[in-house]
């Protein structure tokens, strides 16, 4: 009887088994397959002076405070540029999911602007795959300096210039993305026959992580159309630097041929280069404020 | 015959299962209150043997600010490489629990809790609630970051607790 009793047991025991395993079988079988939307492809909206394809979430608003100082090269009576700043006040927020919106007023210039960005596809995995995301820019800028020339007729228009960008993205790993982005500026009225109204540009960007909350970014824009601004010889403007995170703010430390700190500026009017040693030190500070 | 199909479906009305049960957890220093909402956590009691298993999406965690969880996701939990937390563990007095008859029972629940990779052995008081039509459990307990190696950079050091306390609140219907 013992025999038997135990041999029932026995003959009970896979099922025993396959009962305790299959809890998080069941569980497993249960969770469907879902859509991982690639998040932190960028630390900022910004990879240095232009945009990346990152949008404020709805409801946050970002103030941003970015700093260009003078030329490195311009010595130590200008303490190395530091004498000079050129500043910029951003005020940013996301209204939806898929778009965000900002102003602005920069030094340079004396302008203000104004941008949408959105977002129309999103890396993922899953589910749905999509290898890369792509977001579209686009933003106007006013330039507010007196009129050169108060005696002829001026309009307001002759103020504007435009600025379209498609961002394409991917984050290839944790620590790894690139972003390149087609962009067209439209100036309203330039100062000489030889400035284009039109500049057509493509720019590439990209990170690489060298500790969770520090990252190396760099960026430059391919000029295709222009070669001068104003007289000045321009350059394509090459921008690189360093992402800091802290809590609720990005520093991002940064140095550039470049003083504008908005598209218009850096892609057509840099008149800085590298090779002479035009570089200007410089920061961007974020911060994030929850108004939902 | 009948027989045997009516003991089929009593052994099998022994699991209760839930795919949007609740977790929290809540942070408090004096710097700041951290506290974040999951309403997508999959679990399965079997009320024969008292195993309970949890499954919680990492990804699922919502906070109110939004940079908030993209920093757990990126940074604290790096959740592109450890997608989901586990539990899986027992009640240890089954016994005790009634699941034939409403009424509010105290557990005690031990098991393995896998967040990250890294496994600790916990003990949970809570309870669980006979209804008419599933039961519900509760229970409340801490953990720490260290011990599933979250590293908490010194600048952010006094706006993250030492412990943290998890809140589970789930609703199971029966399988």
């Amino acid at each position: 009887m013992k025999r038997l009793y135990f041999s029932f047991l026995l003959f009970l025991s896979p099922f025993f088994i396959y009962g305790q395993e299959d809890l998080m079988d069941l569980l497993d079988k249960e969770s469907k397959p879902e859509i991982n939307y690639t998040t932190a492809t960028f630390k900022s909206t910004r990879i240095m002076n232009g945009h990346s394809i990152e949008r404020m979430p709805p409801g946050q608003l970002d103030f941003r405070i970015s700093h260009r100082f003078g030329r490195i090269n311009s010595g130590a009576y200008e303490l190395f540029g530091l004498d000079q700043a050129n500043i910029h006040f951003g005020l940013e927020y996301g209204i939806f999911n898929w778009l965000m919106v900002g102003i602005g007023r920069g030094t340079y210039e004396k302008t203000y602007d104004g941008f949408a960005k959105f977002t129309i596809v999103r890396q993922s995995t899953g589910e749905k795959v999509m290898p890369v995301s792509v977001s579209f820019f686009s933003s106007v800028a006013v330039n507010s300096l007196k009129w050169s020339d108060p005696e002829r007729t001026n309009y307001f228009s002759s103020r504007l210039s435009y600025v379209s960008q498609v961002l394409v993205a991917r984050k290839f790993n944790q620590s790894l993305s690139f972003q390149i982005m087609p962009s067209y500026v439209h100036r309203n009225l330039v100062e000489t026959e030889l400035d284009p109204n039109d500049l057509w540009s493509i720019g590439a960007g990209g990170r690489i992580k060298l500790s969770k909350r520090i990252s190396f970014n760099a960026e430059y824009y391919y000029v295709a159309t222009s070669t001068t601004y104003q007289g000045q010889q321009v350059y394509d403007p090459l921008s690189i630097g360093f992402d800091i995170e802290t809590g609720g703010h990005v520093f991002q430390l940064i140095f550039t041929n470049s003083v504008a700190m908005i598209e218009k500026g850096f892609i057509g009017e840099t008149t800085g280069s590298w090779g002479k040693g035009d570089i200007h030190f410089g920061f961007n500070i974020s911060r994030v404020f929850n108004l939902k | 015959m009948f027989l045997f199909l009516g003991l089929f479906f009593t052994v099998n009305a022994q699991k209760y299962m839930t795919k949007n049960g609740y977790i929290g957890f809540f942070s408090h220093t004096p710097a700041e209150d951290i506290k974040a909402d999951n309403n997508q956590v999959a679990s399965v009691i079997d009320a024969s043997s008292g195993e309970i298993v949890f499954q919680v999406l990492i990804k699922s965690f919502h906070f109110p600010k939004t940079l908030m969880e993209e920093h757990f996701n990126e940074n604290y939990m790096e959740s592109d490489k450890f997608p989901k937390a586990s539990f899986k563990g027992k009640i240890t007095n089954l016994a005790s629990v009634d699941f034939k008859k409403n009424g509010t029972n105290e557990v005690i629940v031990e098991g393995d809790l896998t967040i990250r990779d890294a496994t600790k052995r916990m003990t949970a008081k809570g309870t669980i609630e006979i209804v008419t039509g599933g039961l519900n459990a509760n229970t409340k307990f801490i953990i720490s970051p260290e011990d599933f190696n979250i590293k908490i950079p010194s600048v952010v050091r006094e706006n993250i607790a030492k412990a943290i306390e998890v809140t589970v609140s789930m609703k199971y219907a029966p399988i």
